[in-house]
């Protein structure tokens, strides 16, 4: 182990560490809108929607995110759609965890008694306001574990950026081991700022959980 | 109408070749399934003992396994382990490794989390029977948790397919790579090739992952 080249490419890390942070939350935020809104169209059973959702779900719960990313990054200029690299990263990430998230969501509502939509009908509520009010708000705080296992997941995932060339953590790694060869130091700098970026949702991961054991609804 | 390239894929044995990357991936992904499942199984049962060491060590590992992204093990496999120790690893040897690795902790968490879910009661009434560790877990707890654990590791192999993909990194010829060489081999004559190569590709993956993970979803709502 050379010390002193770790540190002087420990700049270099920190810039693609943090493109890869900014990307990754872009997606994961992108995923969340995309699962609630998927979650919510499949829960309602809305015409037509709810179909377009399923195959949307399938189709990317069911392939890697790195052939998605080939595709919207190689494929659809050729049709005539251009998008930056680092959109793509954004939608790719957004698209794939979107399906991820609408499951988790799904289940969450799922999970909820009937006993709570009877309860909110009976005192009056409308169907929408039944939904706003105390569907979503008990299915969200039950899915959350799973959501953070779903951000920790993806933002795992962000390591196949560096394949539509953003300089990601993975992409400035390979690219200082083809130039100078010190691949333990490399790896060791890859892996202590991968530990950096995923560490710390781990542990609320964690901590979250158990939390939201001891504060279930309904028991 | 626009050339979108399909036709590149029936030139010659193009489509066979893109076939035969398709299959290098699923098999690193079979094998590394079955090392997993095997290592798994020991594993969780390790995991439920109460020796405290036993329980940092595993704790660690399934951390590591559940932080570190599954391309930079590769990379610590595939370029650091060769550098370290000096040894000749083949690209494909190095993804089965990572591979095991990571799959072995993902089935000994599940495989943990069914025994868990056994009553304590049965394994009393094994161990009231007179039987010993290994026959307690071989004839009473493992055949309850099979049921719960088969939709599961069905799960694990679409998982692990997916994720092949990524050895494409450290340069095994799967099926990305050959979609790559189809596409740069006929970009004079067709130069939308990539439009139409990689829906195909993004097709295949999806044939094959989907009626695997609706069987692992059938027999879960069928055996819950």
């Amino acid at each position: 182990m050379d010390w002193e080249v770790m540190m002087s490419y420990f700049p270099l890390y920190r810039e693609a560490l943090l493109l890869t942070v900014r990307i990754g939350w872009q997606g994961v935020f992108l995923a969340l809108i995309i699962g609630v809104l998927c979650a919510v169209a499949i829960h309602l059973k809305l015409p037509v929607l709810r179909q377009v959702t399923g195959v949307y779900i399938e189709l990317f719960r069911n392939t890697p995110l790195l052939v998605q990313l080939f595709f919207l990054y190689f494929a659809l200029p050729k049709i005539g759609i251009r998008i930056s690299a680092q959109a793509c990263g954004c939608l790719g990430l957004g698209l794939l965890g979107g399906a991820y998230m609408a499951e988790t969501f799904r289940s969450g509502l799922e999970n909820i008694a009937p006993i709570q939509a009877e309860s909110a009908q009976s005192l009056g509520l409308n169907r929408v306001q039944a939904f706003r009010y105390v569907i979503l708000p008990q299915a969200v705080s039950s899915s959350v574990p799973g959501l953070l296992a779903n951000v920790i997941f993806l933002l795992k995932e962000t390591s196949v950026f560096s394949t539509i060339s953003l300089m990601d953590l993975m992409f400035t790694a390979k690219d200082l081991i083809g130039m100078y060869a010190k691949t333990m130091e490399c790896l060791t700098l890859l892996v202590i700022f991968y530990l950096i970026m995923l560490l710390p949702v781990s542990i609320l991961g964690s901590f979250v959980e158990r939390r939201l054991r001891h504060a279930e609804f309904g028991n | 109408m626009l050339n979108l390239g399909i036709d590149v894929l029936f030139k010659g044995t193009n489509f066979l070749r893109l076939l035969g990357g398709l299959w290098i991936a699923v098999r690193i992904s079979l094998i590394s399934v079955m090392i997993s499942i095997i290592a798994g199984l020991v594993m969780g049962m390790l995991m439920t003992s109460p020796n405290v060491v036993l329980k940092i060590f595993f704790r660690t590992y399934l951390e590591i396994v559940r932080i570190m992204p599954q391309m930079v093990l590769l990379f610590i496999v595939y370029f650091g382990t060769t550098r370290v120790f000096g040894w000749d690893l083949s690209a494909e040897y190095a993804a089965v490794i990572v591979f095991s690795f990571w799959g072995a902790a993902e089935m000994g968490d599940l495989v943990r989390g069914a025994l868990i879910s056994i009553p304590g009661i049965q394994y009393e009434s094994a161990q009231a029977l007179g039987m010993t560790r290994p026959q307690m877990y071989l004839y009473v707890i493992l055949p309850q948790t099979v049921r719960r654990l088969i939709p599961l590791s069905i799960n694990l192999i679409t998982r692990m397919i997916k994720t092949t993909s990524l050895v494409m990194m450290i340069g095994i010829v799967e099926v990305l790579k050959v979609a790559q060489q189809i596409i740069e081999a006929n970009r004079r004559t067709s130069p939308n090739a990539a439009f139409g190569v990689f829906a195909v590709v993004f097709l295949l993956y999806f044939l094959i992952c989907w009626p695997v993970s609706r069987l692992a979803g059938y027999l879960e709502k069928r055996w819950s």
